[in-house]
């Protein structure tokens, strides 16, 4: 498998579906511990409806319109939840699951009531993304690592995971000391004057941010695996924040380089022809891994403490 | 062509699909709401999610037992497995680590339904999987769905409906309170067991209608849209039915007329439509009736607060209150009060004399909660605790008796 297609073939979707898994799993850890975790689920769902409406306001399929039509119904999502959670007097989880699934039916029925079939736009794209899809044809090896004319047609998705790892692990290092106060102490952080409910709504923008982003190249069951499965893992691994973030982060790599690697070439070990998806195959690669951790992690009870401490 | 499909005018099939969608619709309705009494709603997502596996293995099951991967019973049966196993997955996570029930439930529904997505991708590649269509089960649909299917569906949720009516009052007791419930003697988890084997029923008869992503929406919706119109459990689950079943009845009824509007997508846009209604006109807990709460609070301020103003001879300046004194006949429009103005007026001065009386004696600390400035005062003592009062408070001075 590290033959001279190796480059062109598997590298990019590779460092893109380890780029998405870290980016999600980052804010994971924090949505993890304020018992958020499920946003990610309903921002997942509510990207489709604001990419179709992206669509049908623009008329074509390009990136960034996309991108801000997710972004606002996600950042929409959010607001939604919490007014009807206030006006109806609803229970956070009920009020989720209101929005969430009614966002997510209004975007299927957009889908198939507009003529879309002219564009690559589908329900099942949206669920699973097109990992494999995204190669690099200009790659002759790794010599074209440092081939500036190769370097040009990289997947475009590439460039964008990688930007937006990067701001999401900027704006985490930012808010480091605040964000772990109010995470652990919300009582706590107020009385030291930290605006925790602006810290929140930061925190859902850059979740919000992460999912669109990997959304738009790996798909939703990526984003919501890597949002929970690394983080949780890495929480039965040790007590501490800091740690907590490491372990995620070599468990979201390990997720999806591993699950790429299965997808693609596991099927061709047990002698079939295809591959099978790759998306699928990092989430499940995840939840072994959380399988792993909760069975034998040292920190893997309630009270916490390592076992024989 | 809306009216035919709503009257069930399109033919014997679509209305059989239209009478199975509203019975599921009922049994989701009704069984969610057990659900989000206990305050588990989202439970039914990793539930649902977790079926993928399940259609996918029997699928590959059956045709390499010879058979036709699409039957339904057995696609269904594999459904229920693997949500089971989904649900015993989340179960283990809940009591044996340290995650929470929202963390757990994310990490089954995501791992599940990624290895589903796999086995789909297996079929695709298998030479009798190309026209499977089991990517159907995602988003339902009813286009082209057998008779039988539909008598599947159907006989299903009838089953549910009678095994709610078995289970009502003990689901119903551990729902409302648990505790309670288990000091009674009902055995709590085991109850919970059941109620998560009717949403594992619930989600597998609707795999076919409604599809996985969308089917907990059938199951929270309704309760939360009932939970509006009552205070009582019972109805709670009752309304939830009601509501379950007109979303399932219209959107299955639009779809038939429409064919390529998706029936799951707009099930759960009528529950939505039915949900948002509720949410604004219900009596008691809509936004409607807070705002005229609100508003009519605002008047019973506004009409004290320019009464006193009127019995102290103070000028009004505020147009809202003058507004309302001059429609309830109390002033006229040049501020001055009328007569039967005055005698209002001098009925508020003398309560909140009375009233300041009360908020300043120990012996009436208990009636003086009540104070909020708009309470009459007869309402919360008796007339001859009123007169100890008006003894102490002596006669109006400078006003000849």
């Amino acid at each position: 498998m590290m033959g001279a297609e190796f480059v062109p073939l598997s590298l990019p979707p590779m460092l893109i579906g380890t780029f998405a898994a870290i980016a999600c799993a980052l804010p994971g850890n924090f949505l993890l511990l304020r018992r958020q975790a499920l946003i990610g689920d309903a921002i997942s769902h509510v990207v489709l409806p604001g990419i179709v409406a992206a669509f049908l306001l623009t008329g074509m399929v390009s990136t960034w319109p996309m991108m801000l039509g997710a972004m606002a119904a996600a950042v929409l999502a959010v607001l939604l939840i919490e007014t009807i959670r206030r006006l109806g007097k609803i229970e956070p989880g009920a009020a989720m699951g209101v929005i969430f699934t009614s966002m997510f039916a209004g975007g299927v029925l957009l889908l198939e009531m507009t003529d879309t079939s002219a564009v690559h736009l589908d329900v099942q794209h949206a669920l699973y993304g097109n990992l494999e899809s995204l190669i690099w044809l200009d790659a002759t090896g790794w010599s074209s690592l440092l081939d500036p004319d190769a370097l040009r047609y990289l997947p475009a998705e590439l460039p964008r995971m990688a930007i937006t790892l990067v701001v999401v692990a900027l704006f985490i290092a930012a808010i480091w000391r605040p964000l772990k106060i109010s995470t652990f102490d919300e009582g706590f952080a107020r009385t030291l004057g930290i605006p925790t409910g602006l810290i929140g709504m930061a925190l859902v923008t850059v979740a919000a941010v992460a999912a669109v982003a990997a959304f738009d190249a790996v798909g939703s069951i990526i984003v919501i695996a890597m949002f929970i499965c690394p983080p949780a893992a890495a929480r039965m691994m040790t007590n501490r924040l800091e740690r907590q973030i490491g372990w995620s982060v070599v468990f979201a790599t390990i997720s999806a380089v591993l699950g790429y690697v299965l997808a693609g070439y596991g099927p061709l070990w047990l002698g079939a022809q295809d591959a099978v998806s790759a998306a699928g195959m990092i989430a499940t690669v995840s939840g072994l891994i959380l399988g792993i951790t909760a069975l034998a992690g040292p920190c893997r009870t309630r009270s916490g403490a390592p076992e024989g401490a | 062509m809306l009216a035919d499909a709503l009257l069930l005018q399109l033919g014997y099939n679509a209305t059989l699909v239209a009478i199975g969608a509203t019975l599921l619709g009922v049994a989701a309705g009704m069984t969610g709401a057990f659900l989000y009494l206990r305050k588990r709603a989202l439970v039914s997502d990793a539930i649902s999610h977790s079926t993928l596996p399940g259609v996918g293995l029997a699928f590959i099951v059956m045709v390499a037992l010879g058979g036709d991967g699409r039957a339904l019973p057995g696609l269904l049966l594999g459904s229920a497995l693997s949500a089971w196993a989904g649900l015993l997955c989340l179960g283990w996570l809940v009591r044996r680590t340290r995650l929470a029930e929202d963390a757990a439930i994310g990490a089954v529904l995501s791992v599940f339904f990624g290895v589903g997505i796999v086995l789909l991708t297996v079929i695709q590649t298998m030479s009798a999987g190309k026209q499977a269509g089991l990517e159907n089960f995602l988003l339902g649909s009813t286009a082209g769905m057998l008779r039988t299917d539909a008598i599947v569906i159907a006989v299903g949720g009838l089953a549910i409906l009678a095994a709610i009516f078995v289970l009502r009052r003990p689901m119903l007791e551990v729902a409302f309170d648990p505790e309670y419930a288990a000091a009674r003697g009902v055995n709590v988890d085991r109850v919970d067991l059941a109620m998560m084997g009717l949403v594992m029923a619930v989600t597998v008869v609707g795999l076919k209608v409604v599809g996985l992503i969308l089917i907990v929406a059938l199951l929270i919706i309704p309760s939360v849209t009932a939970r509006f119109w009552t205070e009582r459990a019972d109805r709670v689950i009752l309304i939830g039915g009601l509501v379950g079943g007109l979303a399932g009845y219209a959107g299955a009824a639009l779809s038939a007329a429409e064919p390529k509007v998706p029936t799951g997508p707009i099930i759960v846009l009528m529950a939505f439509v039915l949900f948002l209604l509720s949410l604004m006109l219900a009596p008691g807990r809509g936004v409607l009736a807070a705002l005229i709460r609100h508003l009519r609070f605002q008047q019973r301020v506004h009409l004290r607060q320019g009464l006193l103003a009127l019995a102290q001879a103070q000028p009004i300046y505020e147009v809202r209150t003058r507004r309302l004194l001059r429609r309830a006949g109390l002033a006229r429009a040049d501020g001055v009060a009328t007569e039967a103005g005055r005698a209002r007026a001098a009925r508020a001065l003398r309560d909140e004399k009375r009233w300041e009386i009360v908020r300043t004696d120990p012996a009436h600390e208990a009636a003086a909660e009540f104070y909020d400035g708009l309470t009459d005062i007869d309402t919360v003592l008796t007339s001859d605790q009123i007169a100890e009062i008006d003894a102490r408070i002596g006669a109006p001075k400078g006003v000849p008796a």
